[in-house]
């Protein structure tokens, strides 16, 4: 049984009022709330439990170090990842995918080499790729989806051709919410010696991941849109590709030895983790993790398609409104325009009078952006504690829009 | 006291008392005011730093400032009305006297200023402020 109303309680946030009204939060794909073990989490991590990791052989450090290790098991169990070695921390996907970008494509791809990346990918998924086009000569070719928002993988597998390297996608759309069938697109790929890196920032949220069953070669999640702390995230990446890296970032704790004139490297995934991480905000993810699998992947996507089909209902109600992205087994994630002259901020300053949250924007996607036609959408994502209660918010708030600007 | 023609508006929302009411008059002011020249939505005339598209085209003659603007945003279109009505038609000499955000209080649109970084007020009321010291 999925108690909605109790998870709510698990969220301080979510009694507060904005604007005189009752919280609406439907801002997730942007960033989610967090629980309140998450919060007790940090704050014990401060108050009873903190010294720098890897370090100190007092008794806080190894303490803070267990906990903190601990964590790789908790997303490797999370990811379906064989080997919690596999696991490399990051403070959130843009830097997963900077590390394959400099840490893997920058020694192993040459000019003229390919990355295929689809037009809905999110800037963090498209800039990194941009600085091997820029400085390496390396070509990016781009997989459009069509008029629904529908990626066909076999669009994808034919996109790959003799200079192809690299597979670079998202596992779930943040702005069509359309849900990619990455593993057909990986295991053509990995047929091909094609490396194959999944973007999980949507993905990863809001259905169960098995990264296994998908074989990919990198799988990139960022923290804070799991109910975590901002600044948190990981990467899963199969030991082989690992093997095939040089470190990014250098600095203490990536080493094993340093001197003058040489230099040995720690073994992975420290090679790939310089410098003091996030301690406190690592701990937190894997409370987070723990939280989301104690309510079950699939019951939260269950839930989730529920809200889906109900808000999909009601906005389909509005004629005035257009939705964009409009495949059948789409996550919550529903942008959209209002007919007429009213802008997406237009919208969502009206929304937020009435207390509903809303991202309005380009949502990081400039070249999904282009391909649809638009300049601007509004987009409201729903995450594991949001209702049917607050869909109808939404679309009170909506009419009330539509009304002023009409 | 501001000049005539914001003072009027001062007038009609005095009568407004919720929110809906502003914001709809201020839609409304939006929609009336003359829109741009599309020879005149330059990189010159734009005003960086807004979520959505802002120009603004300042005409200074005898001493006097004038401006046109637009947006494409209807709420930030209206918000341009409002400021041409504080603007407009002063001698450039007072243009910086004018303390904006006091005069927007007036008409219960303090948040347009303060919560809302991000629409393009404080810039555009920058870019007035700069344009008529750079002719004064």
């Amino acid at each position: 049984m999925y108690d909605v109303a109790q998870i709510r309680r698990d969220f301080p946030i979510l009694s507060r009022e904005v604007n005189g009204k009752p919280l609406v939060y439907l801002d997730n794909g942007a960033s989610a709330q967090k629980p309140q073990v998450v919060i007790d989490a940090i704050t014990r991590g401060y108050a009873e439990e903190y010294a720098n990791v890897h370090r100190g052989l007092h008794y806080l450090s190894n303490l803070a170090t267990e906990k903190y290790e601990g964590v790789r098991d908790v997303i490797a169990r999370f990811l379906g990842a064989p080997d919690p070695q596999e696991i490399v921390y990051t403070t959130g996907t843009t830097m997963g995918i900077n590390l394959v970008a400099y840490g893997w494509a920058m020694p192993n791809l040459q000019a003229g080499d390919e990355i295929v990346l689809s037009v809905m990918e999110h800037h963090a998924n498209i800039v990194p790729w941009h600085f091997l086009r820029e400085r390496m000569g390396v070509t990016i070719k781009w997989v459009d989806v069509d008029s629904t928002g529908y990626l066909n993988p076999q669009k994808v597998i034919d996109a790959i051709g003799p200079k192809t390297r690299l597979i670079a996608i998202t596992h779930l759309s943040n702005v069509l919410g359309t849900v990619v069938d990455v593993k057909t697109i990986c295991h053509a790929a990995r047929e091909r010696g094609v490396a194959t890196l999944v973007d999980g920032s949507q993905g990863a949220v809001h259905m169960p991941v098995d990264v296994a069953d998908i074989g990919c070669d990198f799988y990139a999640i960022t923290g804070h849109k799991l109910y975590g702390p901002s600044a948190s995230g990981a990467i899963y990446i199969r030991r082989e590709r690992m093997d095939q890296m040089q470190p990014f970032m250098g600095g203490g704790d990536m080493i094993r030895e340093v001197h003058k004139d040489s230099i040995t490297w720690n073994d992975p995934p420290m090679k790939f983790e310089a410098g003091t991480p996030g301690i406190v905000q690592q701990i937190g993810l894997g409370v987070a993790l723990d939280y989301m699998m104690g309510l079950g992947m699939e019951n939260i996507a269950a839930h989730e398609t529920r809200l889906r089909d109900y808000a999909r209902a009601r906005l389909d109600g509005l004629n005035w409104i257009s939705v964009q992205g409009t495949t059948p087994d789409k996550a919550a994630i529903f942008s959209f325009t209002m007919d007429g002259a009213a802008h997406a901020h237009d919208l969502s300053t009206i929304l937020d009078k009435k207390g509903v949250a809303v991202r309005a924007g380009q949502h990081c996607t400039g070249p999904l952006m282009e391909h649809m036609g638009l300049t601007a959408t509004c987009r409201a994502s729903f995450g594991l504690y949001n209702t049917e209660a607050e869909v109808d918010s939404l679309v009170d708030a909506l009419e009330l829009a539509h009304d002023l600007f009409g | 006291m501001a000049q005539q023609a914001f003072e009027d508006v001062v007038e009609d929302f005095e009568f407004l008392d919720d929110w809906e009411d502003r914001y709809r008059m201020v839609i409304e002011m939006g929609k009336a005011m003359e829109p741009l020249p599309d020879a005149l939505k330059v990189p010159a005339t734009k005003v960086e730093g807004c979520a959505s598209q802002v120009w603004l085209h300042p005409r200074i003659a005898d001493g006097t400032f004038h401006f046109e603007g637009d947006s494409d945003a209807l709420i930030v279109r209206g918000l341009i009305a409002v400021l041409l009505r504080l603007y407009d038609g002063l001698p450039v000499s007072e243009v910086p006297r004018v303390d904006a955000r006091a005069e927007l209080a007036r008409l219960g649109l303090t948040e347009a200023l303060s919560a809302q970084r991000s629409n393009g007020l404080r810039a555009m009321i920058e870019r007035i402020r700069t344009e008529a010291a750079n002719a004064a």
